[in-house]
């Protein structure tokens, strides 16, 4: 057999046989596809939305979409990449809608080349999670990761925190890969320092060994 | 290898995505450069911190109810456009 055909060959995946009895009209399938994801899209839609009413109606919008348009998913990505892509389009509607005072766009570049630049060096507390309850920390997490700008905090939830790889978060976004990259890396950069504020050793920051 | 330099790699170093020869490289600055060894340290741990804080998860009653009002949005477009879906 030769190296062009293997991919022919392989199984179809769970989800991609789902996604074809879906096609077929076999709403239980399609049901099967929402169980699977809901939590995905919930979780992205508000990590960009920053509000949760805005993140139910993403959900509900970004399935009903992936549905009437089931017909056009060409099958040369995953489904779970192309419904990313759909939701976070829906999100950044809302959130446009929500603040039409500011241009809301994935494409809003970065104005130095330094505004990430680490300037904060302060080592963190071994278990720096351990330091707060977890009220107290969920509240640092949200209030630190909605500080980004939309573009960034985007690429970091789909990246580092839904696990999609570098080409699936450039093909659901539409961007290239350096820009993934370049946005990832900032991203991360900003919310490492941001989070020094809360998680630095303490009481070692006077020279006191 | 300087610590601009070490930065633009970061991203691929946690990743992964490095080729030997640049890690290596990579690995020599962290041994003597401590500020870029806390920045490496604290980045990894801020990534594993949201990956692990469960934010935003979706509670078992909405969920319900979300997932009927998908499927009954669904039912209704099947019906007003027949052979779509």
């Amino acid at each position: 057999m030769s190296a062009i055909q293997s991919n022919v060959s392989e199984p179809i995946s769970e989800e991609l046989a789902l996604v074809r009895a879906a096609k077929r009209g076999d709403d239980t399938a399609f049901e099967e596809l929402v169980k699977r994801y809901d939590r995905n899209v919930f979780r992205i839609a508000q990590h960009i939305t920053q509000n949760r009413e805005d993140a139910e109606d993403v959900v509900q919008e970004a399935f009903l979409k992936a549905y009437g348009n089931l017909a056009q998913f060409q099958e040369q990505s995953k489904f779970y990449t192309w419904l990313v892509r759909i939701a976070v389009n829906e999100a950044l509607m809302k959130l446009r809608r929500r603040r039409p005072e500011r241009m809301v766009s994935l494409d809003e570049e970065v104005k130095t080349e330094d505004d990430s630049l680490p300037r904060e060096v302060a080592d963190w507390s071994p278990n720096p999670e351990q330091m707060y309850n977890q009220a107290e920390l969920r509240d640092i997490l949200t209030r630190t990761i909605q500080g980004l700008p939309a573009g960034f905090r985007t690429v970091f939830v789909l990246r580092d925190v839904e696990g999609l790889s570098t080409e699936e978060t450039a093909d659901a976004l539409d961007l290239s890969i350096p820009a993934v990259k370049s946005r990832l890396l900032r991203a991360r950069l900003q919310l490492r320092e941001r989070l020094s504020r809360f998680f630095q050793k303490r009481g070692s920051g006077d020279g006191n060994k | 290898m300087k610590c601009t330099e070490f930065l633009q790699e970061l991203t691929n170093y946690l990743d992964g995505a490095l080729d030997e020869r640049t890690k290596s490289e990579l690995e020599d600055h962290l041994a003597w450069c401590h500020n870029c060894y806390v920045v490496c340290d604290t980045t990894k741990k801020t990534i594993e911190i949201y990956r692990d804080s469960e934010l935003y998860e979706l509670p078992d009653d909405l969920r319900g109810r979300l997932r009927s009002a998908i499927m009954s949005k669904c039912s209704q477009h099947k019906k007003s456009s027949p052979g779509s879906a």
